[in-house]
């Protein structure tokens, strides 16, 4: 069933102020899965994400998306970054965002059109967010702004979806939101990675799921791999949750 | 001279013209410019590259022996860079934060500058340097080819906006979403901060190193106050810079002992202060209105939800009640009785009043609403 | 050396000390660039000071340019709290306005005010022994002296009352509030302290000249240590040599004083920034390097110690799969030899009992404890490093 790799890790390494962050993380992530990255803090979630999108510079390995390297698939790898990433009060609207997300295709010097507009607007209904395409995205709420961010990938149109923690103080309908359309984009074959938090919600919103502290833990499917023990190796001793099957 | 009489010389006179529209010029690319600045929060950059780049004046005149501008600016140029680069130096490989790396290179690069400016002083062709008018600027000193240069510059950079608009919004907003999508940001960054660089080379010889700061921030602070679209903001920035510009010199010719820079800056902060208090939406007053406002919403919201806590235990939930049930309750006034009713949520007489059925409805709705309104 | 020599060296000391004082604090406390703010807009306070006084070296004038200093500070910290702007552009805002309305007020009074914007600027330390302390025919030595004399004293016995208080609130404002001390009065009372001194120290040295005394050499200590009471130490030392040195190259270019103390503090600073043993640009180049290979060792080891299978072990394996070059291959490969972590057979390498013994306590180390290095461990197991 799932053969096709779309994102290979091998034997990544990754260090900030002289102490690794990432350490030898061999990943193979198959296509179509919807993935949750989990691990206490400090564990590298983030920094794996950014080191697969070439934001930060491993020390060793490598990163393949669809069996090439990665600055020849750009393309099919869209990013969202964590909400607190970028300055909110910036002069602009949330159709202006979203339409950012063309920008690649478009490459350098050419500005968006037409289709370029219709296609963010499309993102933007999407995510229910149509109604606000001309707000300051200052006074959109947080929960409004994360989905901007997720209509701004979409507009990417790629195979692969990164996402960095989209659930962060967010409210419940956004998160609902958000989730329906992770998997709508599963169901269309596109493989979704979100480093996530909640420990509770993992086997309700995911079908695969990759232990990260520093080194990879586990990584597997849900149902055959979230269990004590992994989350025990991971967070450390004794650590429970009860798991709903 | 006083200012009408300014401006009906404006036309006629060519040393007066050619100095407004430098002042122009300078307020509208370092207003464009600036805009950069200010979002990128490296606002007080400028302030360090236009002290860095004295030395660099001194520099070129011990090299060349006479008072030659292109070589001045030359020299400007090299020096606010390399401060530029030292100070990011200092920041990524040195525990010392941004602000003190700011500070220190804009001193230490003053300093090293006077000392080769008083150095000169005492060589033998020092009177042909007019190099103190570095320091506070003189506008009356522009001539025709200093306007032609100030033109070049403002249209380049106009044209590489153009050209990279894109680029450099989403540099501006978010660089590391920029990265993902393929773009070398670095060449981004290189050709903004190289253009914010020549921007204050060009403006020292008209307001000054100490003033120049002023130039790129006033406009672009100001503008910022009155639109939620970048391109706006950095039109009205350009606007307001050229204003400053203007306004500033013509106030300056029609005094006596008026220095040109000062006056500029003072227009500019003018603008600021303006636009800080009345800008609509996000102008002090707005503030104060909107604060004011959401306070008395907030009191007819309570008083509402009060009235409905009471309405809901009776079957008919238009049954009237006394008035007196509010007597303890914090926040009820004869006000907003009357404008709850005025807004058709509540009919009352003297002693009673009632909800009516949109009351009833817009009461229910507070408690399972969304904290953001459509 | 004559008199007039002695004095200048003198003044000039007692201003490198007196700014060094409230400067490392504020370089600690981020606020390097509100000194340079002060340095500027305290402009019109002397301006109305000096129409008052007609004496540039009236304690009045010191007190009104003073206010102007802390005004500035009050108006920043007001802009920056309506949220209209970034932190930054409100410092950039405030004080060239102020300093405009300073150098007009001069324009438009140039007849009654002999006093130019050049020398607020730049100072002129060379004039100060002729304006004399006279006390009933008695010549007392030059003003300059007995005014940053007093101020030094003063910041001296603030430093010494409060110390304790300054350090804690510089450190951990939250703590300092806990424990009584109110974060705002040190605020302010540093503010005040440094506009006091910027004052007292602009007729010397000029304006912005102060901002170097002020930042540099606390930067300049702060590379060297992070002891609070050698930073100030280190701070006043290298303030104390550039006063002297500057004054003697000023002396043998025929050149502005302040101009060449500064030179001299820049030259401090580089040095400082260049070879300071643990922070300087050299250190911190080489241990980047060296850090870079170890933990390229460590990556390796753990590469070793997760695969079994020997094709992840072959020799080769470094350069292509684990995708480094070949130089850092050798040199990771004959670190981790030289230290018994690995022994090399038919091109397969293994972990020693060293080696397997060393990896398991790193990965314990770093999954468990995310905040300190690995230098306790290195120095445990290592023999040669990186």
């Amino acid at each position: 069933m799932k053969d096709k790799i779309a994102v290979q890790v091998d034997d990544l390494t990754v260090a900030y102020n002289y102490k690794p962050v990432l350490w030898d993380v061999d990943l193979k992530i198959p296509e179509g899965v919807l993935m949750a990255v989990v691990g206490p803090n400090g564990a590298g979630k983030s920094t794996l994400i950014k080191s697969v999108l070439g934001i930060v510079k491993p020390l060793a390995g490598s990163v393949k998306v669809f069996g090439k390297p990665y600055e020849k698939q750009r393309r099919h790898v869209a990013y969202v970054p964590q909400k607190g990433s970028v300055d909110w009060d910036f002069p602009t609207t949330a159709l202006d965002v979203v339409t950012m997300g063309t920008y690649g295709r478009l490459g350098w010097m050419r500005r968006p059109g037409a289709k370029q507009k219709k296609e963010a607007l499309e993102a933007l209904e999407k995510v229910g967010m149509l109604p606000f395409k001309n707000r300051q995205i200052s006074q959109l709420s947080g929960g409004q702004q994360q989905r901007i961010f997720l209509a701004r990938a979409l507009v990417q149109n790629a195979s692969v979806y990164l996402m960095d923690e989209p659930f962060q103080g967010v409210d419940a309908t956004t998160e609902k939101a958000i989730i329906r359309i992770l998997k709508d984009l599963r169901r269309t074959g596109k493989t979704v990675i979100v480093v996530h938090h909640d420990l509770q919600t993992v086997p309700e919103y995911f079908d695969w799921v990759t232990f990260l502290n520093v080194k990879k833990i586990a990584t597997g499917p849900v149902k055959e791999i979230f269990n004590d023990d992994h989350l025990t190796q991971t967070y450390g001793i004794n650590y429970k949750v009860s798991i709903q099957p | 001279m006083d200012i009408q009489e300014y401006f009906s010389l404006l036309f006629t006179d060519y040393t007066l013209r050619t100095i407004t529209l430098g002042t122009a010029l300078l307020g509208a690319v370092c207003g464009m410019l600036g805009s950069f600045a200010v979002l990128r929060k490296q606002s007080l950059l400028g302030d360090a590259i236009s002290h860095a780049a004295l030395p660099g004046i001194a520099l070129a005149f011990i090299i060349m022996q006479t008072k030659n501008t292109s070589a001045f600016l030359l020299g400007a140029l090299i020096s606010g860079l390399a401060g530029t680069f030292w100070i990011r130096s200092i920041v990524k490989n040195t525990h010392l934060k941004s602000d003190t790396a700011l500070g220190l290179i804009l001193s230490l690069f003053f300093g090293f500058g006077m000392l080769l400016m008083t150095y000169i002083q005492k060589m033998p062709n020092a009177n042909q340097a007019g190099l103190e008018k570095y320091l506070f600027g003189q506008a009356a000193t522009l001539v025709e080819s200093d306007i032609w240069l100030m033109f070049w510059v403002t249209l380049g950079a106009l044209i590489i906006l153009l050209l990279f608009w894109k680029e450099f919004k989403i540099l501006l907003f978010d660089p590391e979403y920029t990265l993902t999508l393929g773009f070398n940001t670095r060449f981004i960054d290189v050709l903004m901060t190289s253009f914010m660089v020549l921007a204050i080379v060009l403006g020292l010889q008209t307001v000054g190193v100490v003033l120049m700061s002023a130039m790129l921030l006033a406009p672009a602070a100001a503008a910022r106050q009155w639109t939620d679209k970048l391109w706006v903001m950095i039109v009205l920035a350009a606007l307001f810079g050229a204003m400053s510009g203007i306004g500033g010199t013509a106030v300056s010719a029609s005094y006596n002992n008026l220095s040109t820079g000062p006056v500029i800056v003072l227009v500019a902060a003018g603008f600021v202060g303006i636009s800080f208090i009345f800008a609509p939406n996000r102008g002090l007053i707005a503030q104060r209105i909107r604060y004011v406002k959401n306070r008395n919403d907030l009191k007819l919201h309570k008083t509402l939800a009060f009235m409905y806590e009471i309405a809901k235990t009776h079957e008919d939930f238009q049954h009237p009640h006394a008035i007196k049930l509010f007597n303890n309750f914090q926040g009820y006034s004869r006000k907003s009785m009357k404008k709850l009713a005025e807004k058709n949520l509540i009919t009352f007489d003297q002693k009673m009043w009632s909800l009516t059925k949109e009351g009833f409805e817009q009461a229910a709705n507070l408690y399972n609403q969304n904290p953001q309104k459509p | 050396m004559s008199q007039p020599q002695i004095e200048i060296q003198l003044i000039a000391m007692l201003v490198a000390v007196a700014c060094a004082i409230p400067g490392t604090f504020l370089v600690l406390r981020k606020m390097a660039m509100i000194s340079d703010a002060i340095s500027h807009s305290i402009l019109p306070g002397i301006v109305i000071g000096f129409f008052i006084t007609q004496d540039l070296s009236s304690p009045l004038l010191i007190v009104l340019a003073a206010a102007t200093g802390v005004l500035t500070v009050v108006m920043v910290e007001f802009i920056q709290k309506t949220g209209l702007v970034k932190e930054d552009t409100a410092i950039g805002l405030v004080f060239p306005a102020l300093f405009s309305i300073g150098v007009i007020m001069i324009a438009r009074h140039a007849n009654d005010v002999h006093l130019d914007v050049d020398a607020v600027l730049l100072g002129e330390l060379a004039f100060a022994p002729f304006d004399r302390f006279m006390v009933g025919g008695t010549d007392l030595g030059p003003k300059a002296l007995w005014v940053i004399g007093s101020i030094l004293l003063i910041t001296l016995i603030l430093l010494f009352s409060f110390f304790k208080e300054l350090k804690v609130s510089t450190f951990d404002s939250q703590l300092a509030a806990t424990l009584g001390f109110s974060p705002a009065l040190m605020h302010y009372g540093l503010m005040t302290t440094a506009s006091v001194t910027t004052v007292g120290a602009f007729d010397a040295v000029g304006a912005i000249l102060v901002v170097a005394l002020m930042i540099a050499p606390a930067a300049t200590a702060y590379l060297l240590t992070e002891d609070l009471k050698k930073m100030l130490g280190i701070a006043v030392g290298v303030g104390l040599l550039s006063a002297i040195g500057g004054y003697w190259l000023a002396n043998y270019l025929d050149a502005s004083i302040a101009g060449a103390i500064t030179s001299v503090l820049g030259l401090f600073f580089f040095a400082a920034f260049l070879f300071a043993p643990h922070r300087g640009w050299i250190s911190v180049w080489r241990k980047r390097r060296r850090q870079r290979i170890e933990v390229s060792m460590l990556t390796f080891l753990l590469h070793l110690h997760n695969h079994k299978e020997e094709s992840e072990r072959h020799i080769d394996h470094l350069q292509d799969h684990i995708n480094w070059q070949r130089v850092r291959a050798k040199s990771v490969l004959r670190l981790a030899r030289n230290n018994n972590m690995i022994v090399i057979e038919n091109k397969i390498i293994s972990l020693t009992g060293k080696g397997e013994q060393f990896t398991d306590e790193a990965i314990q180390h770093i999954t468990s404890d995310k905040t300190t290095a690995l230098e306790s461990m290195k120095d445990e197991f290592f023999l040669f490093r990186g």
